[in-house]
């Protein structure tokens, strides 16, 4: 424990002397990157080892604020969540002393990084805290921190703009959570977590909705999912491969923190998670689809994994409550494994999409194609994000999904018949998202890192320094790993599935142990040996005769251009047209006239459908009326004292009435 | 995992392109001609593994690739599917989520190595068949869950060695629409009419021929061995629902299967003489239709 508070003090010392540093560019990104990866490198030894000895070990200290304890717990819960947060945290901030250089003379440095490590100990903390107040505190340092960040380049107005988005968002969301701790507390006297007792149904029922409000806002539930899109773009890429992968994990870690305190789950808790996991996933992966920016792309990927994960707590979440101990264990398996999962992923596939913005200086999928010819490492490890996010065999993504839709069949199989209906809604979500996604990290692979260069920023692609080759290729190597050591990964999670599940870790091993996994390792590995195979046999079968070059097929055409390539957005039309009422393209069109055309121009836009339909109409009703109390405002000190004056008054009749 | 189910495995790996040529044969029974040998498809495949090869300039290790590895893809899927009336090399609890998985990666990469090329034809087929794709996809899983529900089995081969005539006869409009509907996704996920035209070589028409436009030589052979395979597995599945019938006699078992497979064919080469190809605005609505099948066969299951 003193260890682990040792490695956050390496953040906080290392991010203040980094802010002391601002003003050289490079000492500032020298401590700051270093700092990070020491202490990152630390906490995850640490978490690690605390996940394996499997002991809890707890540290309470006096705190004089009123309801305030200092008291941080590790269990195996924490420390798995200190496991992405530690290990994404620590090779964005190696890849972010090769990113930030961009910058290096155009912005002081020193704030970025001192709010990283900002960033990173507050997520840290906020895992370990077993106290409300201590909790509440680390969300809102991690969520003023995340701002900044976001708010990086603040020069522009489209930043300036999603970082208050972001700011609103997330005050929203930490107001249900100050009403959820309160309501909790009440119940105990204490806000300390250990002090929690499951008190009468109601209050159970309205702390869960709290909980899934105020946290699936953090996570990005359908429609609380507004400022992600907005927000992961905008940031720096390593600071989007943060926040995407370790920060909304938050929001999921509060949430299944509140499943273990708030008492025994009826079984409507857990459809409704299944809901918000099937509309977040779906609506996720439909508006991935239809944009054009591969940064916003990978912010609507992280709305539909959080489904994922949601669609797995929901399955948990019925099966502990239906009673049926093996969809349980499988359920919550599967959610939290993809916790891990998505980290790895969606981290590799930022940093990726990064590197590209890095080199070419745009994120527009239209303007970029044969970038993997120019940026070899980044493309490879790029494709291996892209396989493992669509869940396909052999890389880990699979894994989860296998779980969830294993936990699913077997809920539907035990249960039967209407009660079963939920599972069916499971198995036909995830694979509909499974079907979607391919078909969107095919378009965003396909159409940046293959084909012809489409504009002139595409041919200027290029590959980065090592320290932004390091953390993709250890990223890619560590979705690789998840997937082969799998059996033992399980293994390591049955305190955590035991907790979730109030089930003993003999009933939980067993039920892990009768699944299917080390089926699923040798088929992974069957399949790489076949593709060695098959590549050896093609190269045997290739030796010794012609193998020459020309160009693509082009039906004859004297002169192809990179121009006349298939579009991302014509490749996912078929798609886009079909549930063209869901999406609501902006599109403005320029038709081609006359017998000898010049210029034709289309332009498609897809905003948000939750943020124009829900929010806009909602946020500006709320304007409407309160400009009625405008008129009290007039800008005169002279009243605003009046107005004091009076209030004061007002509360003294009231004391002595 | 025994022997005789090895044994099966390597006999489709060898049979497979014979599927082909009975389809082809059926055609051309039909259309009044005596058509190509009943081998054809496997001296195609010896032709193209003996030539060499000539690869765009706008290709990279992808193109190479896709071919290779769609090919491990359902060569390992292969062993997930049981054949003959024997439980397949592989069968496990949930193995059918890694079965459609499989299938799944075979398509990422035959999709991403037509794009490969800058193609614009590539591009068109490759964007068709994801559309397609994700529309079938919830179809086959909701398929597996009524076979799932109807013999409370999560895998493959336990499935198909529980439904027997005594199935069919408690449950039969359940199976029946679950056979339609698997049968209709069979048709689509091989490119067969009514989605897609294995025949035509007008590029706009197609969708999985147009995508491997460009593969030439030793690749092309084994995307099209790849194809057979497919052919097989999910041909496979959708005669062990419709012919349960199994004596236990190793030759027997795999005498009925063969009849099986091959009648199997012949419909789909029926159904190919006598439909057009549906124009491609309307497939999404087969494929929803198949899937509308499916709920429909879990709420009679349910029942």
């Amino acid at each position: 424990m003193a260890l682990l508070l040792g490695a956050l003090g390496v953040f906080v010392v290392s991010g203040v002397t980094a802010l002391c540093l601002s003003r050289s560019p490079r000492w500032a990104t020298l401590v700051g990157s270093g700092g990070a990866v020491v202490g990152s490198a630390l906490g995850l030894v640490i978490a690690l080892m605390a996940l394996f000895t499997g002991g809890a070990e707890s540290l309470r200290l006096d705190w004089s604020v009123s309801y305030g304890s200092f008291f941080i717990e590790i269990d195996a819960l924490s420390a798995f969540f200190l496991i992405p947060i530690f290990g994404l945290c620590g090779l964005a901030a190696l890849y972010g002393g090769g990113y930030m250089g961009v910058y290096s003379g155009r912005r002081a440095l020193g704030t970025p990084w001192f709010f990283f490590h900002l960033l990173v100990a507050s997520m840290a903390l906020l895992v370990l805290a077993r106290n409300g107040v201590l909790f509440l505190i680390c969300w809102e340092v991690m969520a003023l921190a995340s701002f900044f960040l976001v708010s990086f380049e603040d020069d522009r107005e489209e930043v300036r703009q999603a970082g208050w988005t972001y700011l609103v968002a997330t005050h929203l969301g930490t107001a249900f959570l100050l009403v959820f701790f309160l309501l909790a507390g009440r119940e105990a006297g204490s806000l300390d977590f250990d002090k929690f007792r499951p008190g009468s149904s109601v209050t159970a029922n309205v702390l869960f909705l709290l909980a899934v409000i105020g946290f699936g806002t953090k996570a990005g539930f359908w429609p609380l999912h507004v400022w992600l899109p907005e927000a992961h773009p905008a940031a720096p890429s390593h600071v989007s491969a943060v926040m995407s992968g370790a920060m909304i994990k938050t929001g999921i870690y509060g949430l299944v923190r509140a499943l273990t305190v708030v008492g025994a789950p009826p079984l409507w808790w857990g459809w409704l998670l299944i809901a918000l996991g099937g509309i977040s996933g779906v609506l996720g992966v439909l508006f991935a689809l239809a944009q054009h920016d591969l940064k916003r792309l990978l912010a609507y990927h992280s709305v539909e994994n959080i489904g994922i994960i949601a669609l797995g707590l929901g399955v948990g979440v019925v099966g502990v409550s239906a009673g049926a101990p093996t969809v349980a264990v499988l359920g919550f398996a599967g959610g939290v494994l993809h916790v891990l999962n998505h980290a790895l992923f969606k981290g590799l596939l930022f940093l990726g999409a990064g590197s590209v913005l890095h080199s070419t200086g745009t994120c527009e999928i239209e303007h970029l194609g044969g970038v993997l010819k120019k940026m070899p490492w980044t493309g490879v490890t790029f494709l291996v994000g892209a396989v493992a996010i669509c869940g396909l065999p052999p890389l880990n993504g699979f894994v989860s999904e296998f779980f969830i839709y294993l936990g699913a069949f077997a809920g539907m199989v035990s249960l039967g018949g209407g009660e079963a209906f939920p599972f069916v809604g499971v198995i036909g979500a995830l694979a509909l998202i499974g079907g979607l996604a391919a078909a969107c990290f095919a378009k965003a692979f396909g159409i940046v890192f293959l084909g012809e260069p489409r504009t002139e920023a595409a041919h200027q692609a290029h590959e980065g320094s090592l320290a932004i080759k390091i953390p993709l290729a250890a990223l890619a190597l560590s979705c690789l790993l998840v997937a082969l050591l799998a059996p033992f990964i399980l293994s390591v999670m049955v305190p955590i599935l035991s907790q979730l599940t109030s089930l003993s870790p003999m009933t939980v091993s067993d039920s892990v142990r009768a699944g299917p996994l080390w089926f699923i390792v040798l088929a992974g590995l069957g399949v790489f040996a076949l593709i060695a195979l098959g590549a050896l046999g093609r190269r045997w079968v290739l030796s010794r005769k012609s193998v020459t070059k020309a160009v693509t097929w082009d039906c004859g055409y004297a002169q192809p251009t990179a121009r006349m390539q298939y579009t991302a957005s014509s490749f996912v039309q078929p798609i886009t047209e079909l549930v063209a009422p869901v999406l609501q393209t902006r599109k403005h069109i320029v038709f081609p006239q006359g017998l000898f055309p010049k210029a034709a121009l289309l332009e498609t836009e897809t905003p948000d459908v939750a943020r124009e339909r829900i929010f806009r109409p909602i946020f500006g009703a709320v304007r409407r009326g309160l400009s009625r109390w405008r008129w009290l405002q007039h800008g005169q000190l002279q009243l605003y004292v009046l107005y004091i004056a009076l209030t004061l008054l007002v509360l003294l009749l009231w004391k002595l009435g | 995992m025994d022997a005789l189910s090895f044994v099966y495995w390597v006999i489709s790996l060898v049979l497979a392109p014979l599927l082909l040529g009975v389809i082809n044969k059926t055609k051309a029974f039909w259309a009044g001609r005596l058509g190509p040998p009943l081998l054809q498809p496997a001296y195609d495949l010896i032709k193209l593994l003996r030539k060499g090869a000539v690869y765009s300039k706008t290709t990279t290790f992808v193109f190479r690739a896709g071919p290779v590895v769609s090919l491990a893809a359902i060569v390992m899927a292969l062993t997930l599917v049981p054949l003959g009336g024997r439980a397949g090399l592989l069968s496990f609890q949930g193995d059918l989520v890694l079965f459609a998985y499989l299938l799944g990666l075979m398509r990422f990469f035959t999709v991403i190595a037509a794009l490969d090329t800058g193609s614009s034809f590539e591009g068109m087929g490759a964007s068709r068949e994801v559309q397609f794709a994700a529309l079938a996809e919830p179809a086959l899983f909701v398929g597996f869950a009524v076979l799932a529900q109807e013999t409370t089995s999560l895998s493959l081969s336990q499935i198909l060695s529980v439904i027997s005539i005594e199935t069919w006869g408690q449950s039969g409009p359940a199976l029946a629409l679950v056979a339609v509907a698997l049968f209709i996704l069979f048709l689509a996920e091989n490119a067969r009419i009514p989605v897609d035209d294995p025949n035509t070589h007008l590029e706009l028409t197609m969708i999985h021929e147009v995508m491997v436009l460009d593969h030439g030589g030793p690749d092309l052979a084994f995307i099209l061995y790849g194809a057979a395979l497919k052919l097989w597995a999910l041909g496979a599945i959708v005669t062990h629902i419709m012919l349960p019938v199994r004596t236990g006699i190793f030759w027997a078992d795999g005498m009925i299967f063969s009849a099986g497979m091959i009648g199997l064919a012949i419909v789909t080469g029926v159904v190919e003489s006598v439909m057009a190809r549906l124009r491609l605005t309307h497939v999404p609505q087969l494929l929803l239709g198949a899937g509308v099948m499916a709920v429909a066969a879990l709420v009679l299951v349910w029942r």
